[in-house]
C-alpha cells in the first residue's frame, strides 16, 4: 500500500515537472513567408498567425501554422492555394514539431546572436518530411528573436501541380522564418 | 521491489522526454487561428450556370467572360443539334475592391447591353460562437435593348428599351465540396409585350455545387417565378453545368433551357420545355486578368 503512494507521488511529480512552463518562450504572431521565383509570376504569400513554442532547457521547438492565414497578393491566387493547392478545409495547419539540438548554447544572460541547429518534422498537406536546417536566435532584452531559411518543393508534400500551369509555379518554395518569442507565463496561451 | 520502484520511475521519465513535444505542439495548435476567418471559395466562378453566384473579382481583377449558346437540342440532324445557331454574349468585370465589381456585356440576343454592380456585404465566417452563417451579396443590373423599333411603332422613348434586375444572393458553403445558394430576384421591365405581361416579376433562384474533384465542380440552378401571370405563360429556367478551372481560367459547359445570358432573358421570359428538349447547350469561358500587377510586392 505505501510503496503504491510513493509510486504515485513519483508520477505526480514527473507530471508537475513536464507542466512547468518556466523556460518556455513562445509567439502567436509569429511571421512565415513563402516566395517563389516562376517565369510567368512570383508567388509570395505571408502568415503573421504563427504559433510557435521553444523550450529553452530542452531545446524543443514546435510551430502551429493556420493555412488560410497566408495573404497574398491576388486574391484569387490566395483561393487556389486552398481550393487547389495545400488543400486547407483538408488540412487546415501545417506544423513543425523538433528541437534546436545546440540550445545550450544560447546564453539568455549575454545579448547576442546565436547559430542554431533544428532538426525535426515538418507536416504540410498531411505529409510528413524531416527537416534538418540552420537557424538563428537573438537574445535581446526580454525578447528571443528566432529566424530561418530553407526551401521546400510541393511534390515532397504530395502537392501536385497540374501539367498546363506547372511552368507557373517554380520546383522549389523558398521559406522565411521569423519569430519574435516572450517568455511564457501562465497555463495556456 | 526497489527495481520496480526505478523501472517505473525511469519509465516515467522517458514518457516526459517523448511527450514534451507533442504535449507542446498540442498547446501550440489549440492556440492558433484556425478556427476562425473568411471562409472562401464558395463557388469556382461569379456565375454558377446563368445566374451570378456571390463570388466577386479581387481587388484590381479584370474578369473577361465569353458566354456562348447554341441553338436547341431538338432542332434535329439539319440544324446540327442546334450547333449551326449560337446566341454569344461578351462581358468584363473589374474588382474595384474585393467586395465591389462592376460589369459590362453585351448580348447578341435582342442586341442587349448590360452593366451591373455587385457588392458583397457579408462573407461566410468560420469560429467558435457567433461567426456569420453565410455569404450576402447584393446585385443590380440595368439591360438595354438596343434592337431597333419597328418602323411602324414611334410611341417609344428610351426609357422603354430598359429592364432592371435586383437580386440578394445568399450562400453557404457546407462542406468543401457542397454550397448552396438561395437568390430572392426582382425583374422590372419598363416596357412589357401584352398587357397580360407582368412589369415586375419576382423568382426566387435555388443554385448548387458539388466539387468532384480540386478542380471541377456540378452546378445546378433553378429560377422559380412567382409571379403567377408570369409562371402561366413561361417555363422556369432549369440549368446544368459542369465547371473546369485551370489556373486563371474556368471554363462552365452548360444545359439549359434559357437561350439568355442576363437575367431579363432567362428569369422572365423562357420558353423551352426540358421535356421537348428544348435544351441550349453552351459555355461560358471566363479568364482573370490582374491590372494593379507587379506595382506593390512586400
Amino acid at each position: 500500500m505505501k510503496s503504491i503512494t510513493i509510486l504515485l507521488l513519483i508520477s505526480l511529480l514527473c507530471l508537475a515537472e513536464a507542466m512547468q512552463a518556466q523556460d518556455r518562450y513562445f509567439t502567436k504572431t509569429g511571421h512565415i513567408g513563402f516566395f517563389s521565383e516562376a517565369p510567368l509570376e512570383n508567388i509570395e504569400a505571408h502568415n503573421q498567425q504563427v504559433v510557435s513554442i521553444l523550450d529553452l532547457k530542452t531545446g524543443e521547438l514546435v510551430f502551429s501554422v493556420p493555412m488560410k492565414q497566408f495573404q497574398f497578393r491576388k486574391s484569387l491566387m490566395q483561393t487556389h492555394f486552398n481550393e487547389n493547392y495545400v488543400e486547407s478545409d483538408k488540412y487546415p495547419k501545417a506544423s513543425f514539431k523538433g528541437k534546436v539540438t545546440n540550445i545550450q548554447d544560447v546564453d539568455l544572460k549575454r545579448e547576442a546572436v546565436y547559430k542554431v541547429n533544428v532538426k525535426g518534422v515538418l507536416t504540410i498537406h498531411g505529409q510528413h518530411k524531416a527537416i534538418d536546417t540552420v537557424g538563428t536566435l537573438e537574445v535581446k532584452g526580454l525578447q528571443l528573436l528566432g529566424k530561418s531559411k530553407f526551401s521546400v518543393t510541393p511534390q515532397e508534400f504530395g502537392i501536385t501541380i497540374p501539367r498546363l500551369v506547372r511552368n507557373n509555379i517554380a520546383k522549389t518554395i523558398a521559406i522565411t522564418v521569423d519569430m519574435i518569442y516572450v517568455p511564457f507565463t501562465g497555463k495556456s496561451l | 521491489m526497489i527495481k520496480n520502484y526505478l523501472l517505473i520511475v525511469l519509465f516515467n521519465l522517458l514518457a516526459i522526454a517523448a511527450r514534451g513535444q507533442d504535449e507542446l505542439l498540442k498547446m501550440a495548435e489549440a492556440a492558433d487561428s484556425t478556427f476562425t476567418g473568411k471562409v472562401s471559395g464558395t463557388f469556382k466562378a461569379t456565375r454558377l450556370v446563368n445566374g451570378h453566384s456571390v463570388e466577386t473579382n479581387g481587388n484590381g481583377s479584370l474578369l473577361f467572360l465569353i458566354s456562348h449558346r447554341f441553338g436547341t437540342l431538338n432542332s434535329g440532324a439539319y440544324e446540327f443539334f442546334g450547333l449551326d445557331q449560337a446566341t454569344i454574349r461578351l462581358g468584363l468585370e473589374y474588382g474595384i475592391t474585393d467586395n465591389l465589381n462592376i460589369g459590362a456585356g453585351r448580348s447578341s440576343l435582342e442586341k442587349t447591353y448590360d452593366g451591373f454592380l455587385k457588392y458583397k456585404l457579408l462573407q461566410q465566417q468560420t469560429g467558435q460562437g457567433l461567426a456569420m452563417p453565410v455569404t450576402l451579396t447584393l446585385f443590380t443590373s440595368a439591360a438595354i435593348r438596343s434592337l431597333r423599333w419597328p418602323p411602324e411603332e414611334t410611341s417609344f422613348d428610351f426609357k422603354h428599351r430598359l429592364t432592371y434586375t435586383h437580386q440578394l444572393l445568399f450562400a453557404r458553403k457546407f462542406t468543401e465540396r457542397f454550397s448552396l445558394q438561395l437568390s430572392p430576384t426582382l425583374v422590372h421591365r419598363n416596357l412589357v409585350e401584352t398587357s397580360s405581361d407582368e412589369n415586375n416579376v419576382y423568382a426566387i433562384g435555388t443554385s448548387g455545387r458539388f466539387k468532384l474533384t480540386k478542380r471541377t465542380s456540378f452546378n445546378a440552378e433553378y429560377y422559380y417565378l412567382l409571379s403567377e401571370a408570369t409562371r402561366n405563360n413561361f417555363r422556369n429556367a432549369l440549368s446544368l453545368g459542369f465547371d473546369i478551372e485551370t489556373g486563371g481560367h474556368v471554363f462552365q459547359l452548360i444545359f439549359t433551357n434559357a437561350q439568355g445570358m442576363v437575367e431579363k432573358f432567362f428569369i422572365p421570359q423562357n420558353t423551352g420545355y426540358w421535356s421537348d428538349g428544348d435544351i441550349y447547350f453552351g459555355f461560358n469561358i471566363s479568364r482573370t486578368f490582374d491590372l494593379k500587377g507587379a506595382e506593390k510586392s512586400q
